[in-house]
């Protein structure tokens, strides 16, 4: 349904979009996960026509944004980062406005107004100008107005930034319900967020895609691994390549190395009881166990290792 | 209902439903009154020709103080992404937002026609020197609010806008003020780019096509460039 080849953004000297390429199906919920200045936002701007791309291609069913961006905003509904209202006007009126910009046929304008009222709980808020609106509300006014034209796509750029618990939770409620019909493209820093309502993450950092997976495999791929946790004493420059040569060893990694203390994790398939071999690989080199126990692997794990960044959940 | 108009509608009601509207018509009417008053009763002098003569100075501020919100406060507050991610092309959002701050405009122009009907109880005023002028001030001021909205799309601040507009509108106006410095060519180039001069030329009475004719070309141009503005600087 959206195709992205080979996209790169240059703003000046930053390269915020690095030649970045992906297929989206035609439904689901497909997460853009990263850390902040990723380049999420660049990324969906681009998709959505708002901004012309450096480098590269969209396409939206085989309609290519350059040369067909007007057909693509009538099946896309955008959800931009901070979601803008024009604070001044009642809701109503912004949804009539926003149906009206959308082009939303007179016949049946009236109807997916009171539609998008009650399939987002506005009732009680219909008459209110909008900047007298809690955060919560003002964020369902943001998607009423996103997907009134019913469109075939959402994209939808951090939509529970600075929203509170419950509201989050509505929210994720509604983006999970509305990923039944239609395909949803929905950014965000946070994992959980990713963990709570997508089926498919794409991860990016520093403009990179450094993942493409289904959650399932995302998920499995770690969660089929033991992971151990080592600090060890060792007078060698080569320490983590020496255990690279024992053929169960699936990868390591190092966490971080002071003097001749290495701190770092082995992993390997769940299904091996590879202990006692490291044990004796270790005795046999004459290095100082100094600590060892296996390490639960989370997603947040990997999602650091793979932005190699920490993370914060500012929202949670 | 086309986007075109959809956009003006919008523009319209927000303008009523903040106080902007009300102080812009209100301050117009306060200035354009107490002129108009003092030449009746001081000086005996009961006609709109003072009224023309000042009134394209009050639209200098007036124009840019309607159209400085247009494209700034939609890049301000990251409604731009909105509108032009919709199936709405960039020269209809610049048209929208410049036919509204028109309708303003000429609704503080027909406010003055009530001294109009003072001037007419008192003496015999030149009518046709009167509708004449009236259709000066429209073209005059919509060449003015063209290039408000220009200024409007060069900055996410307002009151950039604002500073922006006014001083690209002095300087059309000031062209033909300090001809005798100029070199002839120079001279007759900077009287045909004038703001003022055609306008005197129609308030005068006589309209002519060429001045029309400039005025057109103004507001064609600096909505021009407004749209081509937007297209560069919308993600900003
Ligand atoms: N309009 C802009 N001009 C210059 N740099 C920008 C602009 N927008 C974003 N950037 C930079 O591009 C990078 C990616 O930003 P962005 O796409 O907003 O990331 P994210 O949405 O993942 O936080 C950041 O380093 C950011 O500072
Ligand atoms: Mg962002």
């Amino acid at each position: 349904m959206i195709k992205v080849k080979d996209l790169t953004k240059d703003y000046g000297n930053l390269r915020a979009v690095d030649n970045i390429s992906f297929d989206i199906p035609d439904s689901g919920i497909i997460g853009i996960l990263g850390p902040n200045g990723a380049g999420k936002t660049t990324t969906l701007q681009m998709i959505t026509g708002f901004m012309p791309p450096t480098e590269g291609e969209v396409y939206v069913d085989n309609l290519n944004i350059a040369q067909n961006s007007l057909e693509i905003r009538k099946k896309i509904g955008y959800l931009p980062e901070g979601s803008p209202t024009y604070a001044d006007m009642n809701v109503v009126d912004f949804l009539y406005f926003i149906a009206h910009l959308k082009n939303v046929h007179s016949d049946i304008l009236d109807k997916r107004v009171k539609d998008m009222i009650r399939t987002y709980g506005l009732e009680q808020v219909v008459g209110k100008e909008i900047n007298q609106l809690s955060k919560g509300f003002k964020q369902r006014v943001s998607l009423a107005g996103a997907s009134i034209h019913n469109p075939e796509i959402l994209i939808l750029d951090e939509p529970t930034n600075g929203l509170d618990p419950n509201q989050i939770v509505e929210i994720r409620s509604l983006i999970k319900e509305l990923g039944q019909e239609k395909t949803i493209l929905v950014s965000t820093h946070i994992l959980r967020e990713v963990e709570a309502v997508c089926d498919h993450v794409i991860i990016i950092d520093k403009g990179k895609i450094v993942a493409d997976n289904s959650l399932e495999e995302v998920q499995s791929s770690f969660h089929n691994l033991t992971q151990i946790y080592f600090e060890i004493q060792a007078d060698t420059d080569r320490l983590m390549d020496e255990f690279k040569t024992i053929p169960e060893v699936k990868n390591t990694q190092l966490y971080d190395k002071e003097a001749n203390i290495y701190k770092l994790y082995v992993n390997y398939a769940k299904d091996k009881e590879l202990r006692p071999t490291l044990y004796d690989f270790i005795k046999k080199k004459d290095w100082v166990i100094l600590e060892m126990r296996r390490h639960q692997q989370t997603l947040e794990d990997v999602f650091r290792r793979l932005t190699e960044k920490d993370q914060e959940d500012t929202n949670e | 209902m086309n986007n075109i108009s959809s956009i003006t509608k919008k523009e319209l009601r927000s303008y009523f439903y903040s106080p902007a509207a009300y102080i812009i018509l209100g301050f117009f009417l306060l200035v354009t009154g107490w002129i108009f008053g003092s030449h009746l009763f001081l000086m005996k002098v009961a006609s709109l020709r003072n009224l023309f003569g000042i009134i394209p100075l009050i639209f200098m501020f007036l124009a840019p103080a309607l159209t400085m919100r247009a494209i700034a406060e939609e890049r301000e507050s990251g409604t731009i992404e909105l509108i032009c991610t919709s199936p709405v092309k960039d020269n209809e959002i610049i048209l929208g937002k410049f036919y509204s701050s028109f309708v303003i405009l000429a609704i503080a122009a027909t406010i003055t026609i009530f001294y109009g009907i003072i001037v007419s109880f008192i003496g015999s005023p030149d009518w046709g020197t009167i509708i004449a002028g009236y259709i000066g001030l429209l073209l005059l001021g919509g060449a003015y609010l063209a290039i408000g909205i220009f200024g409007s799309t060069i900055s996410k601040n307002q009151i950039i806008s604002f500073i922006a507009s006014f001083f690209i509108i002095l300087l059309f106006y000031l062209s033909d003020k300090f001809l005798y410095l100029m070199p002839g060519w120079l001279s007759s180039i900077l009287r045909f780019i004038s703001l003022d001069y055609h306008f005197q030329n129609i308030a005068r009475g006589v309209i002519d096509t060429r001045d029309i004719i400039y005025y057109l070309s103004i507001i064609i141009l600096f909505l021009y460039f407004a749209k081509q503005s937007l297209t560069e600087r919308k993600y900003e």
